[in-house]
């Protein structure tokens, strides 16, 4: 989105368009990145709960990839992941490397 | 009501959506999701100026997918009580006919000190609304100054731990009592560790006509001087070590909706956060115990008036 003129505005600066910040992407800020391990996984959907960004995709009531558009990297998702026998089904790994 | 299964809940739209610019690990955005989550409602929410209002709504770009009006520190309550009052009359000219509900949203900063007057008007005229404060304990958007939501013994930049003083000296302000002593149908008390329960009183909330207030724990990374990935963790702990009790006081009578099977010492609570850190210097060892006589205090009183209805 291209920035505006005061002219442009809306009266009363009102958005009009609901969840437009989806076309701002937050996942540069990401210094760690999560990586799923799908066999971990039993589907609890905690990490979709608990993820402050809304970066995990979710396909007909299941865990679905990371969406690293968004992901900003914070490891809550890793953190509370219970997976499966003892083994995490998320992992996270310094970006860049 | 629906049921609160995780598979079904994850097939609804994001009310709130990515794209916000709240800190990465903030507790704020998880806490309104479990909030939207549970309102099985179309819904108008105001907001007092806070991180969450300044971060959520940053010019041009919402991350709100629902009718959400930005207000001014003081005003979150009233200005939602002009559009609650607006709705019920609309609705008696036969012009709405939908079920619509209202949640104000505010920190403890726009909660327990600045729109509490404007809370407490709302919450006696009896406007049918839920207020949701998101308690960080300070002032985080402007850089960690006190409230009175903000613990004993914390470091902020204006009570700072030095030589002068170790941190806050005063106990928190107790908000959910004083908003059930405003003789509301529902007060309660909830963290998104325990989102059952947060989700629950959510629902019971939106049946229950008239005002009511949720006060939820929100951790903040920033302020508390912890780790991006613990605001589950560290509000787990809050309630476990009973420094946040998970608790409803419905119609007067109040009852504790979840009671830790260990309850840790809040110790455990504090030690990972850095605001607390200097309360673990030797010199400090009477303000922890303060602090804990505290904490066991309140929950003893709580479970006694549980006790007496
Ligand atoms: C009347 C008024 N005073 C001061 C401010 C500046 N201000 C903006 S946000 C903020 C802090 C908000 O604290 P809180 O309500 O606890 O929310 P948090 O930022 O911690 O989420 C302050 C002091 C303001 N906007 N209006
Ligand atoms: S790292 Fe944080 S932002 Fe990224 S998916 Fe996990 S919980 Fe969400
Ligand atoms: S928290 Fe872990 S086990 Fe649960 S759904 Fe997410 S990745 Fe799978
Ligand atoms: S300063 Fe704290 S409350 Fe504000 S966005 Fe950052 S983590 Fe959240
Ligand atoms: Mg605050």
């Amino acid at each position: 989105m291209k920035p505006k003129g005061w002219k442009d505005l809306t009266p009363g600066a009102v958005v009009l368009e609901g969840g437009s910040a989806c076309n701002f992407k937050t996942g540069s800020w990401r210094a760690f990145r999560p990586v799923w391990i799908e066999e971990n996984c039993i589907q609890c959907m905690w990490c979709w709960l608990y993820c402050p960004d809304m970066a995990i995709k979710v396909k007909d009531g299941k865990r679905a990839e990371f969406n690293y558009d968004f992901c900003k990297g914070c490891g809550i998702c890793a953190l509370e992941c219970p997976g499966k026998k003892g083994k995490k089904a998320i992992e996270m790994i310094e970006e860049g490397k | 009501m629906a049921t609160l299964n995780l598979k079904e809940l994850s097939k609804k739209e994001d009310l709130l959506t990515h794209g916000h610019r709240m800190c990465s690990g903030c507790g704020a955005p998880t806490v309104v999701k479990m909030v939207l989550l549970a309102t099985e409602y179309p819904v108008i929410a105001s907001n007092a100026t806070g991180c969450l209002e300044v971060s959520t709504c940053i010019s041009e770009y919402t991350a709100w997918k629902i009718p959400w009006i930005h207000t001014a520190f003081e005003n979150a309550a009233a200005t939602l009580s002009g559009v609650e009052t607006m709705y019920r009359s609309l609705k008696k000219q036969g012009k709405i006919d939908k079920d619509i509900k209202f949640i104000a949203f505010g920190g403890d900063g726009g909660t327990y000190d600045i729109g509490f007057q404007s809370l407490s008007g709302a919450m006696e005229r009896g406007h049918d609304m839920i207020y949701i404060c998101y308690d960080n304990g300070a002032y985080m958007n402007t850089g960690i100054q006190r409230s009175s939501a903000t613990p004993l013994g914390a470091d902020t930049t204006t009570c700072p731990a030095g030589d002068v003083i170790p941190g806050k000296l005063r106990a928190r302000k107790n908000l959910t009592k004083i908003m059930a002593a405003h003789n509301i149908p529902y007060a309660a008390q909830a963290s998104p560790s325990h989102w059952m329960d947060l989700m629950k009183k959510v629902q019971k909330a939106h049946e229950i006509p008239g005002p009511k207030f949720i006060n939820i724990l929100s951790p903040c990374n920033r302020g508390w001087r912890s780790k991006t990935n613990d605001a589950i963790t560290l509000s787990r702990l809050g309630v476990n070590s009973c420094y946040w009790p998970l608790y409803e006081i419905e119609n007067g009578v109040t009852k504790i909706t979840y009671t830790p099977k260990d309850k840790v010492p809040v110790a455990d609570f504090m030690k990972p956060q850095g605001r607390f850190k200097h309360l673990f210097d030797p010199q400090n060892a009477e303000l922890l115990k303060r602090v804990q006589d505290e904490v066991d205090a309140e929950w003893a009183k709580l479970q006694k008036e549980e006790k007496c209805g």
